[in-house]
């Protein structure tokens, strides 16, 4: 019998459902990924089991499982829904203790907070009116270019002259693409350009938190390499961002599902 | 006399040739592609074989269009906030609120009596309310711009949209459909909802009566009936919205010509300065 206490953490994005099971709130156990597609409540319930497949658990295994994200009110037999802010600043903080700002970069929607040491968020800023300084934006840019979104990264790393788009707006930026590959402008250029746009619209809004050390990058795009060589240079420091990076929305929700059991056990 | 006013769009290019006596004689009107002097100079041959004119007969060409680009064509150029101004001033002499709506950008404009300009304010910022907004959700209910003005129209129980990036949008539409909604209904969703930015960007300007609406989605008969019910007025439009700022750049290029000396009219050299052939001190006269 098992004396730990196993949570799941839940993360329905916009683009990815991400699942998480830990232990005692401190050691991973399974992680599983999939896309979140139309079916919001679809995407958790086939998360979840993804992950007790993987963990070679059951749904009566686990003492909590808690949501996040835009569909965590889709999640069904969850315990508890929790913001994606409060996750993320939770999740950064679990993956990087030395974590003071989070910038949460999401298929459609952007974050800048800053946490306390407890990783408790004091302020946040965030823009999910629309899709510039999101994924989603990349998504066009791979279109305009005919590339793959995983490879945009990598390309951009080649460029060695960035183009400057000029238009915030995904849509009118494509148009703008267009023009940069027409006028004959190197792809990567025009990808590392893409990325420091969004790198420049999400900074804006991490100084309206307040920049402090560490910074610590999460959601979709820290998956991205490029990314990261944006906001690091737009930053002029280095920030933090690993392989779990992605997860750290669901590591946050099961870490804060181990942290209300042990509040019910004492108050009971 | 016969000038020219030629209006290169962020997607269309418009072009008009006009007798002494103010009277459309030639017009064309094409896609601007990534070069915006070649689409430029093909419009306006175009327009000059519709008048079955040469260039050497034309007296004085204004450009305008491309917001903040401009559009190095012709004689001169003018904004194409005047050139609007102007032509809705020549169209409908009473027009007092203006509402532009092109491919790339929205303008709110209050015209005064001579067609001048009081207040102006645009969205040149992002797609959402402009033509681009609508080629999207047509593309993602796979239907052609000219067609989802005309299926809005059948709509009996409008949806509303609730996201304005037009990214945004095309998800909601898309969910929409998964839904079973209408294909009328969602449009008339999209074409209300652009109605609602429209007017709020008209209300910055303030908006008097009479109102008239330029620009290429000014074609659209659903943007029209959106844009009337939104304001609980009658709005003008022509078969000729769409070539107002062109039309502006041609009265403007009368008024021009009239002024000028009749040895400096020379056109050739500017369209082949235009061309990028020739140095830009070429131009004729001394």
């Amino acid at each position: 019998m098992r004396s730990l206490a196993l949570t799941a953490g839940i993360d329905i994005g916009a683009g990815t459902t991400k699942s998480v099971v830990m232990e005692d709130g401190t050691r991973v156990v399974a992680k599983a990924s999939l896309r979140t597609g139309p079916n919001p409540e679809k995407a958790g319930a086939e998360a979840l089991a993804e992950v007790l497949r993987v963990a070679g658990l059951t749904r009566a295994d686990l003492a909590y499982v808690a949501s996040t994200g835009y569909g965590r009110y889709q999640m069904v037999g969850r315990d508890m829904q929790i913001t994606e802010i409060t996750c993320h600043g939770r999740g950064a903080r679990f993956l990087f203790p030395a974590t003071h700002c989070v910038l949460d970069i999401g298929a459609q929607s952007s974050r800048a907070m800053r946490i306390d040491g407890n990783g408790r968020v004091v302020k946040f800023k965030m823009n999910d009116r629309c899709a510039a300084g999101a994924g989603r934006f990349l998504e066009r840019v791979s279109k305009a270019l005919e590339v793959q979104v995983a490879d945009l990264g990598e390309i951009s790393l080649r460029s060695t002259d960035p183009t400057t788009i000029s238009s915030i707006c995904a849509v009118l930026a494509e148009s703008e693409i267009i023009n940069h590959v027409t006028e004959g402008r190197k792809v990567e250029d025009i990808v590392m350009g893409a990325h420091l746009s969004i790198a420049d619209r999400i900074i804006a809004l991490l100084r309206q938190v307040g920049v402090e050390d560490e910074v610590t990058l999460t959601g979709g795009l820290a998956g991205n390499v490029g990314m990261v060589k944006a906001l690091e240079s737009r930053l002029g420091r280095r920030i933090n961002v690993a392989l779990e990076s992605t997860f750290a929305g669901a590591y946050g929700a099961a870490v804060l599902g181990r942290v209300r059991l042990q509040k019910r056990s004492a108050g009971a | 006399m016969h000038v020219a006013g030629v209006d290169v769009g962020s997607t269309a290019t418009k072009a008009i040739v006009m007798d002494g006596n103010r009277r459309v004689v030639g017009k064309a009107c094409g896609s601007t592609g990534a070069s915006v002097v070649g689409a430029a100079n093909r419009m306006f041959q175009e327009a000059l074989k519709e008048a079955g004119l040469e260039e050497w007969e034309i007296e004085f060409v204004v450009g305008t269009g491309y917001g903040r680009y401009k559009v190095p064509f012709g004689h001169a150029q003018v904004t194409e906030i005047s050139c609007h101004a102007r032509g809705a001033n020549f169209l409908f002499p009473h027009t007092r609120t203006l509402v532009d709506i092109g491919g790339q950008d929205t303008k709110a404009i209050a015209v005064g009596e001579r067609g001048d300009i009081r207040d102006f304010c645009m969205n040149d910022k992002c797609a959402a309310g402009t033509g681009r907004f609508l080629e999207a959700c047509a593309t993602v209910l796979g239907l052609t711009l000219d067609e989802i003005g005309d299926v809005s129209m059948r709509s009996s129980k409008p949806l509303r949209i609730t996201n304005v990036c037009t990214v945004f949008v095309e998800s909601e539409i898309v969910s929409h459909l998964a839904k079973g909604e209408k294909i009328e209904d969602i449009l008339r969703g999209v074409h209300n909802a652009i109605a609602g930015r429209s007017v709020a960007l008209l209300r910055r300007v303030g908006i008097e009566p009479e109102v008239t609406f330029t620009g290429g989605v000014s074609r659209n008969l659903g943007m029209v009936a959106s844009l009337k019910e939104r304001l609980q007025c009658e709005i003008n439009v022509s078969p000729m919205s769409q070539y107002m700022g062109a039309l502006g750049a041609a009265l403007f290029a009368i008024e021009r010509a009239e002024n000028i000396p009749p040895g400096e009219r020379k056109i050739e050299a500017a369209v082949a300065e235009a061309r990028g052939g020739e140095e830009p001190g070429a131009h004729g006269g001394h």
